[in-house]
């Protein structure tokens, strides 16, 4: 029997491939297979036989809301930088979206970087992602030569051994923490529709970080961030970093040093999180292509809670309603501002 | 080993503001150590990386002949850190300064007895003038000698006492041009390739050096091509971003050519087989 | 040069013996704290325990996570320091800190450390890095799914770079001396291998060395023409999933690109305050102002971006172009070999899998 991501991967090709075939989209943005155990590569199918080498597994860890600012200007007619845009409606793109992705979709028009009208999406309940590394961590780190995915297991073969997984003991964090696991924007239904999980405790990674001390927590982002080295595959793997140049990038006036010494890899790592209140969806796509494993993921989780307790806020839920950040309300909670200590643990 | 990573100190010995805007200046700098002054030696077309600590470094062509000895010139354009700060320092101040870097002109090799046509526009004439000066003060070496210089307005050419006194000499050709006709010029007015059409330089015998804006470049080619001009006796300056300028951080690279070590100065035979990387 | 047997119980022996002269790094999982830099991946190690973990047939099958890079090219590294009357500090003695051994090294790591060697051959910062530091290296019976050293022109039981290569041989292990140094460390130890061994050690060698020379793509690559392959359609297709992120620059042992920056020197920066020239009592006591290099990626859209705003490198296709144009056809012409070792690191953590295998299998069928 087909399992359900046999299933999702069956009708998004047959639907890229219609949309494809009948001109209504002109490129198709999905995964393909990678060419290790555990990898995908975020795929572009501008044809209907392209569209036959889309997949759908526990594996597509990115984000594809990512790369459609580029993909939409991509497929406008070539035109010069001082030409005014073509007449009539420019050409559209589909992509597959789970929840998150959906909602930085929706972030992504709240921000005027994408023009919902010209994407057609396809929205899907994602049933959590694995994290690699916990999977890694599973086998004591040997090296896994091939994975069959079921639908709640995993069949691993790693240094000619078997072992079978469990599915969601090893999905990403953000995964177990979700609440939003379908898309909240569509134009076509892939898969089965899943009722949004339940997660009983959302936040626990985070209260357990607010419960130290400022030192313990100050040693816990020390400790965090000390392999970094500075490659921002976190921040060109976001959705939401779009800016033509970072603040790290910048030399005139320059923000933040460029090695990987504590202070200038703790600069970067708040900075980019902070740029990121109130816009983040807890997708994941940071600590999944961070290749030394850093969790900053928990940075912008804390802000998602912030904001989700002081404003009521969850971002890319309503492309109606303004970013929390760009607006505000006679009754939003002021009490940060006079109280220093707040959130620190009461002594 | 030597280390060319450390500047020698060389104190700013006299600062010219050169065009009307005074975005361009040009700074005599003279190397402090009487040793390492002496030892300096460079060809018409390199270049030096000057250094502000603090701001960092800035890859600039050198202006001066080697034949002007003593001092370094560099007219600088102030467009990033390192050159406002730079524009903001005052005679007497202490700054960075490494080189000579790259392959500069062939003056004494394939340049020698050969007709010469220089063509440069804006701020790219800075080297030019280095190599003008050279040639001038080596003019028994080569044959006629044809400049072609253009700028915005009167008011942005460089080296505006050097130019007319060029046009007093009867040794070498100057036609200096302005965009647009302006309130008491008297020169030519036109754009460089409309000029270079005009006075139409022979390429028998000859080498043309052409530095500019890349649009520049690109219109003076039809012209030149025109009468006869071969790519091999052509000559440009690449002004890739640069950083170490010894050919190893890869910031200049275009396709397989480190531009600081094998150029910047090549010929249009050695860019047509390259990647358009500049 | 001799090569020599070892039990385990010898060859731990041996190990712990060099503690007394140099100090000792191995993989580790945390951030290594050296006194001119420090390093992620590779800690100082002092115990038993710890040198247990890096004997040939314990240490993981493949290369470690990091590659040892940074003892030869620290992020950051301090080239000079100026003092507050920007005067700079002249005299280079880099090479302060005791001399340093790395142990566990695989072949391939140490081979980029003599590629890189080659751009750097005037570099005063990377030769002193290399002439404090000994390698020692352990070869691969086992290749990881992303290995492919032997199509790049190493072996799994290559030598370049190392000073001794370590290998499991019958009961115990063969240390093959490499260079008078390594030599000199294996002093007066063990046995001479005896008959049967030599002749299983030789045979291996021969064959690695045959099925290298077999698969290695260097000579084709070298072969094509420079034009063809950059005009090739296959860049446009391959930097489609690319993020322009630098994970694979930053962990490749054979990406050396650099950026030079002047810094402020902050009270809090720890022993980079010290003065580059490392002699103490020069200009720079109290230097004011320290200009390092670190790492940059030619992957990342400012690499080549003028002052004026002109990027001659503008998109993601022509930088990916370049990574590969450079690793596969730029240096190799320029120095004779790849500048790849065949690591795998890049197809490991390249979070959109971008598979540099396959691109060597592309720009081979260019015509």
């Amino acid at each position: 029997m087909n399992n359900v991501n046999d299933i999702i991967t069956q009708e998004l090709r047959a639907f890229a491939s219609s949309l494809l075939e009948s001109g209504e989209v002109s490129a198709f943005l999905g995964f393909a297979h990678g060419s290790l155990p555990m990898t995908t590569r975020p795929f572009v199918a501008k044809t209907p036989e392209d569209a036959q080498k889309l997949v759908w597994n526990s594996f597509c860890v990115l984000n594809l809301a990512n790369y459609l600012p580029a993909l939409l200007k991509s497929i406008e007619p070539p035109r010069g930088p001082k030409d005014p845009p073509p007449e009539g409606p420019l050409p559209k793109a589909g992509v597959i979206a789970t929840g998150c992705w959906s909602r930085n979709i929706v972030v992504q028009t709240q921000e005027n970087q994408v023009d919902r009208s010209r994407l057609v999406i396809a929205g899907v309940s994602s049933r959590g992602m694995v994290d690699r590394k916990k999977v890694l961590k599973a086998l004591d780190g040997k090296e896994i030569t091939k994975i069959e995915e079921k639908d709640h297991d995993l069949i691993v073969e790693a240094d000619g051994a078997i072992k079978e997984l469990n599915r969601w003991s090893v999905t990403r964090d953000n995964c177990q923490s979700c609440v939003h696991s379908s898309a909240v924007v569509f134009d076509h239904w892939i898969g089965p529709k899943l009722d949004d999980r339940q997660a009983p405790n959302r936040f626990k990674q985070i209260e357990d970080i607010e419960k130290m001390t400022a030192d313990e927590r100050w040693a816990w982002f020390s400790k965090e961030i000390e392999t970094c080295i500075r490659c921002y595959a976190c921040r060109n793997a976001c959705p939401l970093c779009y800016c033509e140049t970072c603040f790290v990038d910048d030399s005139n006036p320059q923000w933040v040093g460029k090695s990987i010494e504590k202070a200038d890899a703790a600069i970067f790592h708040l900075l980019r999180a902070f740029h990121c209140a109130g816009r983040c969806t807890d997708c994941g796509a940071c600590e999944s292509a961070c290749p030394m494993g850093i969790r900053m993921r928990l940075l912008t989780k804390k802000l998602e809670k912030d904001v989700f307790e002081l404003f009521g806020d969850e971002a890319g839920m309503d492309a109606s309603k303004p970013l929390t950040m760009t607006t505000y309300k006679l009754e939003d909670p002021q009490g940060f501002i006079f109280e220093p200590k707040h959130g620190q643990k009461k002594e | 080993m030597s280390n060319s990573y450390i500047p020698y100190s060389a104190i700013i010995d006299d600062i010219t503001v050169e065009t009307e805007d005074a975005s361009l200046k040009t700074f005599k700098l003279v190397i402090e150590n009487e040793e390492e002054r002496m030892a300096w030696r460079h060809n018409p077309g390199q270049f030096a990386m000057i250094s502000v600590p603090g701001k960092g470094e800035s890859p600039i062509g050198i202006a001066s002949s080697p034949t002007e000895a003593g001092s370094v010139l560099f007219t600088i354009f102030k467009i990033g850190s390192v050159t406002t700060a730079l524009h903001e320092m005052e005679k007497g101040e202490r700054v960075g300064l490494r080189g000579p870097m790259g392959n500069g002109f062939p003056v004494d090799t394939a340049f020698k007895g050969k007709n010469i046509v220089i063509i440069g526009g804006g701020y790219a004439f800075t080297t030019l003038r280095a190599t003008i000066a050279y040639l001038l003060a080596n003019r028994q070496d080569y044959g006629h000698i044809t400049v072609i210089y253009g700028s915005r307005s009167p008011g942005m050419l460089l080296y505006r006492s050097e130019l007319e006194q060029w046009a007093k000499r009867g040794d070498i050709s100057m036609n200096v041009t302005v965009d647009r006709q302006a309130p008491g010029w008297e020169g030519l007015v036109g754009f460089v390739p409309t000029i270079t059409e005009k006075v139409a330089p022979s390429p028998e015998n000859a080498v043309a050096m052409v530095c500019g804006p890349p649009i520049m470049i690109k219109f003076t080619m039809p012209p030149l091509e025109k009468i006869g001009w071969k790519d091999e006796q052509m000559y440009f300056s690449l002004e890739n971003r640069m950083k170490c300028g010894l050919g190893v951080c890869g910031h200049c690279t275009c396709g397989p050519l480190y531009v600081c070590k094998d150029g910047p100065v090549l010929t249009r035979t050695q860019l047509k087989g390259l990647p358009v990387e500049f | 040069m001799k090569t020599i047997f070892l039990n385990e119980k010898e060859l731990l022996a041996l190990l712990a013996s060099w503690c007394e002269t140099f100090d000792v790094y191995a993989p580790n999982d945390g951030k290594g704290e050296d006194a001119a830099c420090s390093v992620i991946g590779w800690g100082k190690i002092a115990s038993k325990e710890e040198f247990y973990g890096v004997l040939p047939d314990k240490i993981a099958k493949g290369v470690h996570k990091t590659s040892i890079k940074p003892f030869f090219f620290p992020q950051p590294e301090t080239l000079v320091t100026f003092t507050s009357d920007n005067k700079p500090c002249a005299p280079l003695a880099n090479t302060v800190g005791q001399k340093r051994l790395i142990l566990g090294v695989r072949p391939c790591d140490a081979r980029s450390v003599m590629l890189n060697a080659m751009p750097y051959r005037d570099d005063p910062y990377y030769q002193a890095n290399q002439n404090k530091t000994v390698l020692v290296g352990v070869g691969c019976n086992e290749k990881a799914i992303t290995c492919f050293c032997e199509k790049t022109g190493g072996s799994p039981l290559g030598t370049d770079g190392l000073d001794i290569l370590i290998t499991t041989l019958g009961t115990g292990f063969a240390l093959e001396a490499l260079t008078n140094q390594g030599d000199e460390l294996l002093g007066s130890q063990g046995a001479a291998l005896d008959e049967a061994l030599l002749a299983e050690f030789t045979k291996r060698r021969e064959s690695f060395a045959a099925d290298a020379q077999k698969a290695n793509s260097t000579p084709s690559l070298k072969g094509k023409d420079l034009m063809s392959l950059y005009q090739s359609k296959i860049w446009q297709d391959l930097s489609q999933s690319c993020i322009n992120c630098g994970a694979c620059t930053f962990l490749c042992p054979t990406c050396y690109c650099f950026d030079i920056q002047d810094e402020a020197i902050r009270k809090d920066k720890g022993s980079s305050n010290a003065c580059a020239c490392g002699t103490g009592g020069c200009a720079c006591d109290a230097p004011s102002v320290r200009r390092i290099r670190y790492w940059d990626s030619c992957m990342f859209p400012l690499f080549t971006k003028h002052a004026s705003g002109h990027n001659p490198r503008g998109t993601k296709e022509h930088r990916v172009r370049n990574r590969f144009m450079h690793k596969l056809k730029y240096f190799p012409d320029r120095f004779g070999a790849l500048s790849c070792v065949g690591c795998g690191r890049c197809i490991r953590e390249c979070p959109v899998n971008i598979d540099i295998r396959e691109v060597m299998t592309t720009l081979l069928a260019v015509d």
